[in-house]
């Protein structure tokens, strides 16, 4: 049984994810590679700002 | 050089010739098939690769399987699940994923399984709206 951690399912999870949304979102192909980047750094850098909210929250 | 008012409706008429939803329903079965029956090879094998393995990875995780509806959100991860075409129908069959979800991880591949899904039939739509010349 794969067990990854949560931040490993997350950057797995928002790879695959931007993957599609940028060839399916976007028309040409550097388009779709710029689209997937931000795609990712905004999955990827939202869980990790809210991830730091939550800590000082529960403090 | 651009399109001439002819080309542009002969093109169209031909987009428009044979079973216009066939890349769709071939999109949904088949992760990336709707992409490759339009010749799209390095589309289709990258929606195929992203679909597959997240479908792959919720399913090493002990990721759940939606076979049963008890409550409403029941509903919502079958209608998540179905959308993973014969990937889901595969699963059933050979009886892969958790029955129950009992670790984190777990929860985490039940997601992924149903994300999957949700990602395929975005795919899917894609492939259609390239068959109909709605996107070149």
């Amino acid at each position: 049984m794969l067990r990854p951690s949560h931040f490993a399912a997350v950057v797995l999870f928002a790879l695959f994810a931007s993957t599609v949304f940028g060839i399916t979102q976007r028309e040409t192909p550097m388009r779709m590679i710029r689209y997937g980047i931000y795609c990712f750094a905004l999955f990827v850098g939202s869980a990790i700002a809210l991830s730091w909210l939550m800590f000082f929250i529960a403090r | 050089m651009a399109t001439t008012p002819n080309n542009s409706a002969a093109a169209q008429k031909e987009s428009q010739q044979g079973f216009v939803y066939l890349p769709l329903i071939a999109g949904w079965l088949v992760p990336g098939g709707g992409h490759f029956l339009l010749r799209k090879w390095g589309r289709g094998a990258l929606l195929a690769a992203s679909i597959v393995g997240i479908f792959v990875l919720g399913i090493a995780m002990q990721g759940k399987l939606y076979s049963s509806v008890h409550d409403v959100l029941d509903i919502l991860g079958l209608a998540g699940d179905l959308g993973n075409g014969l990937l889901f129908i595969v699963g059933r069959v050979l009886g892969l994923g958790a029955d129950q979800v009992q670790v984190t991880t777990a929860d985490y591949g039940t997601r992924f399984i149903v994300v999957a899904g949700l990602l395929n039939a975005i795919a899917a739509v894609d492939a259609h709206n390239l068959r109909t010349g709605r996107k070149s």
